[in-house]
């Protein structure tokens, strides 16, 4: 491994970085403009232009407040806990491609930060350990409201792990591979070669999942605030609360990528040849990829200010009961259909 | 890569010490999956990407989720909880963890000796190996091992079913 | 006689839930095109309804002198007793002849159900549309006959909001 290649590992790492940590204040702002405007009301408006620095401000107000550790609190966990949410959240996206390959000085870089040839593997290994980060801070907090949301988490996460697992299964039967780069080629080309209109209900399943597992609402039974009063991170405030909102967020991020990827072709765009097209097929894969990106995320709002929340035996029943049959049935007619054609 | 490995090694026992050495069960679980994480890092070592990852997936993923979700839900977090060790049990136990490492040393030592056996990495680790070994070679364990797995969810399905009388 | 409730049942199509889940986004959606409601405080202000009951203000007749001839009866409709009136025989001899030497309300302890304007036989004391008064100190928030004089004439012509600060409703 030589010097520069390296550094265009560093320079990818700071990249992505960087525009996942961009994205979570976008989507903080955005969060509450759209809330407000599917409310009739206009949201944050006055900070920046049009509000843009909004979340900034929010920052540095998380900044500035006082940093409370409750009387009772077990300490080393329930100061590691953010931390373990939020690690898992922002290196997730580290083997999302998120464009076509690109040519500079002479050599050939994968847009994508590591290619795993257990890509996907690697992607549900880091969301299940995301879960103790809510588990433990539930638990640390010594306090029974985020215990209650803690084990909330955990149930429900494990439950729909297993039905996001068995859809993305369905994906994996039909590209043969677990590198999500394979994913994607095996998407290329006639607009119908992406996997929404092959898998249907496999994507219908994976999308719901992605919302219990990103515990956004109508799943957000971890930290339902009329409830819980926040779940698990009733206890926690100043920059460690802010740390869980990026967290919550990055994993929103993470979740809309993945979703292109599998479902609709990650950076692809329908009837083009972007490899073939050197600088601009690039510019346009990486365009494409961030539009279909920020459509997912748009949806993780929009269904969040429709429907409300779920009851938390109607959502192990659903789990259980609709979703884990359905994902069973998916793989067996994928598999049948697979091992009559070839 | 070999300071890596010691690094790694390292940080596996002293974990796995952790674990039975602390009094708080949270604490025993957590440190049960750093274990796990500095295991699945020895894989990672070896090349050995599927088992590495599959270790987190199910170890530290889902199977410590769950230690941790009974634990919290017994509520054995607190110390107190347990019970005190008596003199005779600590005797006892600290005689048959010598009894059984004397007996793992002298079989390793016995068969052979070599420890630094080297393997072929990429052979052990590669999903498409692991599938083929799993449905040709072991195909008789791998369904037994599911029959007891369907035994034991069936088990589980009559006791939570069982009315208290 | 008894109403027979029909009990909803659920048909195949109500039990996908696909269907009614897009209705449902599809409302959120058009709620998020829709025109805004928010008025923008400090640029933008409420033009309050006819008949607001906000501060109040001492009418002043034809001459310009205060109508009211401090009977008193305001004072006693109050409910939170907040009105303050110490009367004094006027300054004029055109027949009135008593006037208030000092007038004032606790704006604090008012709650602006407009029973002294309904008390007063004089229809001196109103009540405006101005309802934007708040203060820094209590002090303040008692005002005083002088006060109430300068409400009228600010008010007088029914456009406190509307044009004598050139504040306009963003259509
Ligand atoms: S509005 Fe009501 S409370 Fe206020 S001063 Fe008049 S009578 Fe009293
Ligand atoms: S405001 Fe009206 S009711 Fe009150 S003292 Fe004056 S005249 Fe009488």
């Amino acid at each position: 491994m030589d010097f520069l290649a390296l550094l265009i590992i560093c320079v990818k790492v700071l990249l992505v970085f960087a525009a996942t940590m961009l994205t979570v204040l976008l989507m903080i702002y955005a969060e509450r403009r759209i809330s407000a405007f599917i409310q009739g009301r206009l949201g944050p408006n006055r900070v920046g232009p049009h509000g843009l620095l909004q979340p900034i401000a929010d920052g540095i107000k998380f900044l500035m407040k006082e940093d409370i550790i409750p009387a009772g609190v077990d300490k080393p966990i329930y100061l590691l806990a953010p931390a373990m949410l939020l690690i898992p959240a922002l290196m997730t996206f580290a083997v999302i491609p998120f464009g076509s390959d690109i040519t500079l000085f002479g050599r050939n870089i994968p847009l994508q930060v590591a290619d795993v040839n257990v890509g996907i593997l690697y992607i549900l290994a880091l969301t299940s350990i995301g879960v103790y980060g809510l588990v433990l801070a539930g638990w640390a907090s010594n306090s029974k409201y985020p215990l209650i949301g803690g084990l909330r988490s955990s149930a429900q996460l494990i439950s729909y792990e297993l039905t996001m697992g068995l859809a993305i299964v369905s994906i994996v039967l039909l590209s043969g591979s677990l590198r999500l780069n394979d994913i994607i080629s095996q998407q290329q080309g006639h607009f119908l070669s992406w996997n929404v209109f092959k898998q249907p209900l496999a994507f219908l399943i994976f999308l719901i999942a992605v919302y219990a597992e990103t515990n956004r609402l109508p799943f957000d039974l971890t930290e339902a605030e009329q409830e819980l009063v926040g779940g698990y991170h009733t206890e926690y405030s100043s920059m460690k609360f802010a740390m869980f909102y990026m967290a919550e967020y990055a994993n929103m991020i993470t979740a809309a990528a993945l979703t292109v990827t599998l479902f609709f072709g990650g950076w692809d765009l329908p009837f083009l040849n972007e490899t073939s097209m050197g600088m601009l097929g690039v510019v346009l894969s990486v365009a494409a990829f961030i539009l279909k990106t920020a459509f997912f995320l748009f949806l993780f709002i929009w269904v969040r200010w429709t429907f409300p929340r779920f009851r938390y035996d109607q959502l192990m029943n659903l789990g259980w009961k609709v979703m884990l049959p359905l994902a069973l049935f998916n793989i067996f007619i994928t598999a049948g259909y697979l091992a009559l054609t070839i | 890569m070999t300071f890596l490995f010691y690094f790694v090694a390292c940080l596996t026992i002293i974990s796995a010490l952790f674990v039975v050495l602390n009094r708080n069960p949270v604490y025993s679980a957590v440190m049960l999956v750093l274990c796990f994480f500095s295991i699945a890092t020895l894989y990672l070592l070896l090349e050995a990407y599927f088992v590495a990852v599959l270790e987190i997936i199910i170890y530290a993923g889902a199977i410590m989720v769950l230690f941790l979700f009974v634990i919290m839900l017994l509520d054995l977090g607190r110390e107190a909880a347990l019970p005190k060790l008596k003199k005779l049990d600590k005797a006892l136990s600290l005689f048959l963890v010598v009894i059984i490492f004397l007996g793992i040393l002298t079989l390793t030592i016995w068969s052979g000796g070599d420890l630094h056996q080297t393997l072929n990495p990429s052979s052990v680790g590669d999903i498409k190996a692991v599938g083929k070994a799993l449905f040709t070679d072991y195909l008789l364990p791998f369904e037994v091992a599911s029959l007891l797995l369907l035994v034991a969810l069936i088990g589980t399905v009559y006791l939570a079913k069982r009315r208290v009388k | 006689m008894a109403t027979i409730i029909k009990s909803y049942e659920p048909t195949f199509w109500d039990k996908l839930y696909i269907p009614a889940l897009v209705q449902g986004l599809l409302v959120t959606f058009k709620h998020l095109l829709r025109k805004k409601v928010t008025i923008q405080y400090p640029e933008e202000k409420l033009i309050p309804p006819e008949g607001y009951r906000g501060l109040h203000r001492l009418n002043k007749d034809a001459n310009g002198r205060i109508k009211c001839v401090a009977c008193d009866m305001c004072s006693a409709a109050c409910p939170a007793d907040c009105i303050d009136i110490i009367p004094g025989s006027s300054p004029w001899d055109d027949g009135k002849e008593r006037y208030p030497v000092s007038f004032e309300i606790d704006l604090l302890k008012c709650i602006f159900c407009g029973f002294c304007e309904m008390a007063c036989p004089e229809e001196a004391i109103e009540l405006t549309e101005i309802y934007d008064f708040s203060d820094y100190t209590r002090e303040k928030l008692i005002i005083d006959k002088d006060g109430l004089l300068d409400v009228y004439d600010k008010t007088k012509d029914k456009n406190y909001y509307s044009n004598s600060q050139n504040l306009t409703i963003k259509e």
